[in-house]
C-alpha cells in the first residue's frame, strides 16, 4: 500500500510494507464487519409505532457469547500482529551488520541541519580521508551501512521515508543502526522530531548511486571537506 | 451552610477522611515519580555516592527525630479530639506545629551551610534532586503547619473536631515522605 | 436511613436575593460550576479552532497571509500547533467532559444536592480559569508562545537558547501545572462525592455508566499525573534555576521526561475517552429504549482498560532511543489494550440489537461517536505495532489517528452530551432541525479533513512542518491537493459550528420550554425540575433499581425510573 505513495528503497522497507499490509487486512476485516453490523442494527431496529424494544440484560451465558467469542478472536489476531511487528523490529533495530561487511557513516543533527561524515575510500571513520557534507548523504546501492547517530543540541530524528527508517538523535549519546539501499535515486531525508523554529527547513537529500559512481565521487572528494551550498 | 451531600456516608468512611486519603494518594504519585527518577539516576551514576557524602547525616537524623516526635503529639491531639477535649487537642497541635517549624528552621540552616560550601542546586544532578525533593517536602511541612494552625484555632472552641484527625493523617504522610527521603538523600553514600 | 427524613427541608430558601455575582460567578452550586467549566471550555475551543484554521491555511497556501491573522512565520507556526494541541486536550476535552459534565451530572445522577466540598469545587474552577489566563498571556509575551509541541520534549523545552521562547515556555508549563492542580481538586471531589453521597438505595451497579466513567477517569488522572507534576517541577527548575535534570551536558537525561510525560500522557487518552463513552452509553440506551448490554462487563472492561493504560506508555517512544528490547513488551501491552476497548465497542453495538431506535440529534451524535471512534481505534493498531511504527512515527498518519480518537471524544461526545442534557441544563429545547444540520455538516466535513491526512501520512509527510516546499518528495502537486482538500473541509466544518452557536444561544432564551423528563429516561436527573433549582430536589430521591431498565416486560410503559418504588 505504501508503495503507491513512495518507493521502497531499502532491504527492510518491503518487510515494513508487508507488516502494514497484514495489519491493514486484519483490522480492515474487523472494521468493515463492525460497521456493517452496526449500520444494519440501526436500520433494522428503527422505531416503529406499537413495537416495544426487547429486554436483553446481556448477563446470561448465551448472550455473553456474542461478546466473548469476538473477544477471543481479537486476541488471536493480536498474536499475529505482535509476531509480525516483533520480527520486523528485531531485524531493523536489534540486528547490526558485521563491521567487515558494512561501512560506517556518522550522522549529526544540529539546529537545523544534518552533517554527514562519510568514511571515505578506506571505509573507516576518523581517518584523514573522511568526507564531511552538509544536508547531503551519498551512499552506494546494495551495500550495508552502519550509521552512528548523534545530536549537538536538542532531539532530532533521522528519517528516510523511502527506507522506512526513523531514529531519534539524542544529545550526549551515539545511537547505532543500519540500512541497505536497494535502488538508486535521490530522496528526502527529514528531521522527524520537532527541534525549534527551523524544524521545517531541516531537510537533506540522500543520493544513492551505483558502486562505480560512488567510488568516483569518493576519490574526487576524499581529502577535502565538502560543504553544500545550503550551509547555514 | 453545608450541603446534605457532605453529611452522607454511603461507603461507611467519613467524607473528610476519604478525601484526605485521596489527597494523599495523589501526593504519593507525585513524590513517587520524583523519587523513582532519582533512584534510576542513582543506579546509573555511581559517582553520585561521592556527592552524597557531603550531606550532613547528623542534621538529617535530628530532623527525622523532630518530625517523628511531632507526629506523636498529632496522634495525642487526635485522641483528645475524640474525647471531645478541643482545648487539649489544640495545645497538642501547637506542639506538632513547633516540631514542623523546628524542622523548617534546621533545614534552612543546613541549606545555608551547604550553599556556602558551594553545593548549590545547579552543582550537579545529585544536588538538584537533593534540593528539589527536600524543598518539595519542606513546602508540604510548611503548608501542614499553616493548616494545622487554622485547625487548632477552631478546635480550641470545640468546633470541627474531626479536622484534628484529618490534619493528623496528612501530617503522618508528610512524615512518611521524609522517612523515604532521609535514607535516599543522606544515608545512601 | 435516618438521615433521609431530615434532608428534605434543609435550607433551599434564602437564595432568591442573591446578586448576579454570587449566583453566577462566585457560586458554589455544582450546576453553575459545571456551566462555568463548560463555557470556558467552549471559549477555549474557539481559540483552539482558530489556531487550527490559521495553520491549516498556511499548509494549504504556504507563505500567503491568512485572513484574520496575517503571515505565519515558522515561530508562529510552531507556537500555533503547540497551543492548539495543549488547548484542545487540557482546556477543552478535560474541562468540558470531566469537569463540566462531571460537576453538572454527578450530584444530579446520584441523587444529592451538591458536591461534598462545594468551596473546593469553586476553588478548582478559579484555579482552572487562572491557568487559562496564564496560557493566553503566554502567547503575547516577548519571544511569543511556546513552540516545542504539546509533548514539550527537553532539551528544546528546557533551554531558552534552543526554543527561543524564554518566557513562553515557562508560562506554558505553569499554566499546565495549574490546570493539573485544578483537576486534582475537582477529581477528589468527584470521587468522594460518588463514593459517599449516593442516594439511599443506590448500590454500585445502580450507578449510571457515565458517572462510573467520570469517576474512573478522575482516578486514572490522579494516579497518572503525579509523575508529570514532578517532571514539571524538574523542567521548571531546568528552565529557570539552572539545574540539569534533562540536560545531558550536566549528567541529566532527556528521555526521563518522555517517560514521565507519557506515563501520564497515555492514561490521559482514557481519562478523556471514558467520560465520552459514558455519555454515549446513557444516550444510546435512552434512544433505543434498551437496557445496556452486560452492564458489569462494561464496567470490567473499563477497569481493565484503566489498569492496562499504565503499562503502554513507551509505545510513544519506540524509536526515541530507549532500549529496543523494550519495544516488544510495549507492543504486547498496547495490542492487549485493544481487547477491552474493542469489547466496549461490541457491547455498545449489541445494545442496539432489538431496540427501538429513534435518530434524534443526541442519538445521531452518540452513534457517530462509535462509527468514527472505530476508525481511530483500528488505525492505532498500526502505531502500536513496533515494526510498523518505525515508519508511521511522527507522520500525519499519527496525527489523523489521534484526531479520529480525540475528535469523537472531545467534539462528538461533547455535542452528544450538550444536545442531550440541554433541556435539563437550561430548561429549554434545542432545535432538532438545526441540530441535525449542524450534525451532518460537522461529521461529513470532519471525515474530509482527516482521511486526506491519513493518505499524506502514508506518503511519509512528517508533522510540525510549516512549509513542505523544502522537501521535494513532499512538495508534489498531488500531495498539495490533499492538503488543500483538508483545509477546505476544515473551513466548512468551522462554518457549521456557527449553526450550533446560533442554535445554542437562540434556544437558551427562546427555545421550547422543556418538561421534567422529555425523553422518558430513567436516571435521577430527569426527576428534578428543568432546570433544577439550587439543592436540586425539594425532597432528595431514593433509588430502587439500576439505571437502564427500559422496555421491561412487566411494565406497560417502556421505562422504569430509578426512583419509583415499583
Amino acid at each position: 500500500m505504501l508503495e503507491h505513495y513512495l518507493p521502497a528503497a531499502s532491504t527492510y522497507a518491503s518487510d515494513i510494507d508487508g507488516l502494514v499490509n497484514l495489519i491493514f487486512w486484519i483490522v480492515g476485516v474487523w472494521f468493515v464487519l463492525c460497521q456493517v453490523v452496526f449500520f444494519y442494527f440501526i436500520i433494522k431496529f428503527r422505531r416503529k409505532p406499537g413495537v416495544k424494544a426487547q429486554y436483553i440484560t446481556g448477563e446470561e451465558k448465551e448472550q455473553k457469547r456474542w461478546i466473548s467469542i469476538p473477544h477471543a478472536l481479537v486476541l488471536i489476531c493480536d498474536v499475529f500482529i505482535v509476531y509480525g511487528a516483533v520480527t520486523v523490529w528485531v531485524d531493523i533495530k536489534q540486528t547490526l551488520p558485521e563491521p567487515e561487511e558494512s561501512t560506517p557513516v556518522r550522522v549529526i543533527g544540529q539546529q537545523w541541519a544534518w552533517t554527514f561524515v562519510h568514511a571515505g575510500p578506506d571505509g573507516l571513520l576518523d581517518t584523514p580521508d573522511d568526507i564531511e557534507t552538509v544536508d547531503e548523504l551519498r551512499i552506494q546501492v546494495n551495500h550495508k551501512y552502519r550509521y552512528q547517530l548523534e545530536s549537538e543540541d536538542v532531539l532530532h530524528n533521522f528519517s528516510i521515508p523511502v527506507f522506512r527508517l526513523k531514529q531519534d538523535a539524542i544529545p550526549g549519546r551515539v545511537i547505532e543502526g543500519w540500512f541497505e539501499a536497494t535502488q538508486t535515486g535521490t530522496f528526502d531525508v527529514q528531521c522527524a522530531e520537532i527541534c525549534g523554529i527551523g524544524h521545517g527547513i531541516m531537510a537533506a537529500r540522500i543520493v544513492i548511486e551505483p558502486a562505480a559512481d560512488h567510488a568516483a565521487w569518493m576519490s574526487e572528494n576524499a581529502p577535502r571537506t565538502v560543504l553544500a551550498a545550503t550551509t547555514p | 451552610m453545608r450541603p446534605i451531600a457532605t453529611t452522607r456516608s454511603a461507603s461507611g468512611t467519613p467524607t473528610g477522611r476519604l478525601a484526605v486519603w485521596w489527597v494523599i494518594a495523589s501526593e504519593i504519585v507525585i513524590f513517587g515519580g520524583l523519587l523513582a527518577s532519582y533512584i534510576m539516576f542513582r543506579l546509573s551514576h555511581p559517582e553520585w555516592a561521592e556527592y552524597a557524602s557531603h550531606t550532613n547525616t547528623w542534621i538529617g537524623a535530628f530532623n527525622t527525630f523532630v518530625l517523628l516526635t511531632s507526629s506523636l503529639s498529632a496522634v495525642l491531639a487526635h485522641q483528645a479530639a475524640e474525647a471531645g477535649n478541643g482545648k487539649k487537642a489544640a495545645k497538642l497541635l501547637y506542639w506538632t506545629m513547633l516540631g514542623g517549624i523546628t524542622f523548617a528552621v534546621v533545614k534552612g540552616f543546613e541549606w545555608n551551610m551547604e550553599i556556602s560550601h558551594g553545593f548549590t542546586i545547579s552543582s550537579n544532578g545529585f544536588w538538584s534532586f537533593y534540593y528539589t525533593a527536600a524543598g518539595l517536602h519542606a513546602l508540604h511541612v510548611i503548608a501542614g503547619v499553616v493548616i494545622m494552625g487554622i485547625v487548632a484555632q477552631t478546635a480550641k472552641q470545640n468546633l470541627e473536631l474531626h479536622r484534628v484527625e484529618l490534619i493528623g493523617i496528612y501530617w503522618h504522610f508528610v512524615d512518611l515522605v521524609w522517612i523515604f527521603l532521609f535514607p535516599l538523600l543522606y544515608i545512601a553514600k | 436511613m435516618a438521615e433521609h427524613a431530615g434532608e428534605a427541608a434543609h435550607g433551599h430558601d434564602g437564595h432568591h436575593e442573591m446578586s448576579f455575582w454570587s449566583k453566577y460567578v462566585f457560586s458554589t452550586d455544582h450546576k453553575i460550576i459545571g456551566m462555568q467549566y463548560m463555557f470556558t471550555g467552549m471559549a477555549m475551543a474557539l481559540i483552539g479552532g482558530f489556531m487550527a484554521y490559521v495553520f491549516r491555511m498556511q499548509l494549504a497556501f504556504p507563505g500567503e497571509a491568512v485572513p484574520g491573522f496575517g503571515g505565519v512565520s515558522p515561530a508562529d507556526y510552531n507556537s500555533l500547533i503547540t497551543n492548539h494541541g495543549t488547548i484542545m486536550i487540557f482546556w477543552v476535552a478535560m474541562p468540558v467532559l470531566i469537569a463540566g459534565f462531571g460537576n453538572f451530572l454527578i450530584p444530579l445522577m446520584i441523587g444529592c444536592d451538591d458536591m461534598v466540598f462545594p468551596k473546593i469545587n469553586r476553588l478548582s474552577y478559579q484555579i482552572f480559569l487562572l491557568s487559562a489566563i496564564v496560557l493566553i498571556v503566554s502567547f503575547f509575551v516577548q519571544g511569543g508562545g511556546f513552540g516545542g509541541a504539546w509533548t514539550a520534549y527537553p532539551p528544546l523545552s528546557a533551554k531558552a537558547e534552543y526554543s527561543l521562547t524564554p518566557l513562553g515556555s515557562t508560562l506554558w508549563l505553569v499554566a499546565v501545572a495549574l490546570e493539573f492542580v485544578a483537576f486534582l481538586l475537582g477529581g477528589i471531589n468527584f470521587v468522594t462525592t460518588t463514593m459517599n453521597s449516593r442516594a439511599p438505595g443506590m448500590k454500585m451497579y445502580d450507578i449510571p455508566m457515565v458517572i462510573w466513567m467520570i469517576v474512573v477517569a478522575s482516578i486514572l488522572f490522579m494516579a497518572s499525573v503525579g509523575p508529570l507534576i514532578a517532571g514539571a517541577v524538574m523542567l521548571f527548575m531546568d528552565q529557570n534555576v539552572g539545574t540539569g535534570f534533562f540536560d545531558p551536558g550536566k549528567g541529566g537525561d532527556p528521555i526521563l521526561w518522555q517517560h514521565l510525560f507519557w506515563f501520564f500522557g497515555h492514561p490521559e487518552v482514557y481519562v478523556v475517552l471514558l467520560p465520552a463513552m459514558g455519555i454515549v452509553a446513557d444516550i444510546m440506551t435512552v434512544f433505543s429504549r434498551k437496557k445496556l448490554f452486560a452492564y458489569r462487563t462494561v464496567l470490567y472492561t473499563v477497569f481493565g482498560t484503566g489498569v492496562l493504560s499504565f503499562t503502554v506508555w513507551a509505545h510513544h517512544q519506540f524509536i526515541a532511543g530507549v532500549d529496543p528490547r523494550m519495544a516488544h513488551i510495549f507492543t504486547i501491552t498496547t495490542l492487549l489494550i485493544s481487547v477491552p476497548i474493542a469489547e466496549m465497542c461490541f457491547v455498545y453495538i449489541a445494545t442496539l440489537y432489538g431496540g427501538s431506535i429513534q435518530l434524534s440529534t443526541p442519538m445521531l451524535w452518540a452513534l457517530a461517536f462509535l462509527a468514527e471512534f472505530l476508525i481511530g481505534g483500528v488505525t492505532g493498531i498500526f502505531l502500536g505495532a513496533s515494526g510498523a511504527d518505525v515508519y508511521f512515527h511522527d507522520t500525519y498518519f499519527v496525527l489523523a489517528h489521534f484526531h479520529y480518537t480525540f475528535f469523537p471524544i472531545a467534539i462528538i461526545g461533547v455535542f452528544a452530551g450538550i444536545t442531550y442534557w440541554f433541556p435539563k441544563m437550561f430548561g429549554r429545547h434545542l432545535s432538532e432541525f438545526w441540530g441535525k444540520v449542524h450534525f451532518w455538516g460537522t461529521i461529513v466535513a470532519f471525515n474530509c479533513i482527516f482521511i486526506p491526512l491519513f493518505m499524506l501520512g502514508a506518503a511519509g509527510q512528517h508533522r510540525r512542518i510549516y512549509n513542505y516546499n523544502h522537501f521535494p518528495d513532499l512538495a508534489t502537486p498531488e500531495l498539495q491537493r490533499l492538503r488543500v482538500i483538508a483545509t477546505s473541509a476544515l473551513l466548512v466544518m468551522l462554518a457549521f459550528q456557527a449553526v450550533f452557536l446560533i442554535n445554542f444561544f437562540y434556544s437558551l432564551f427562546k427555545g421550547k420550554k422543556a418538561e421534567k423528563n422529555p425523553y422518558n429516561a430513567n436516571t435521577l436527573e430527569w426527576t428534578a425540575a428543568s432546570p433544577p433549582p439550587h439543592g436540586n430536589w425539594a425532597e432528595l430521591p431514593r433509588v430502587y433499581r439500576g439505571p437502564y431498565e427500559y422496555s421491561h416486560p412487566d411494565r406497560d410503559t417502556d421505562y422504569w425510573p430509578q426512583n419509583e418504588p415499583n
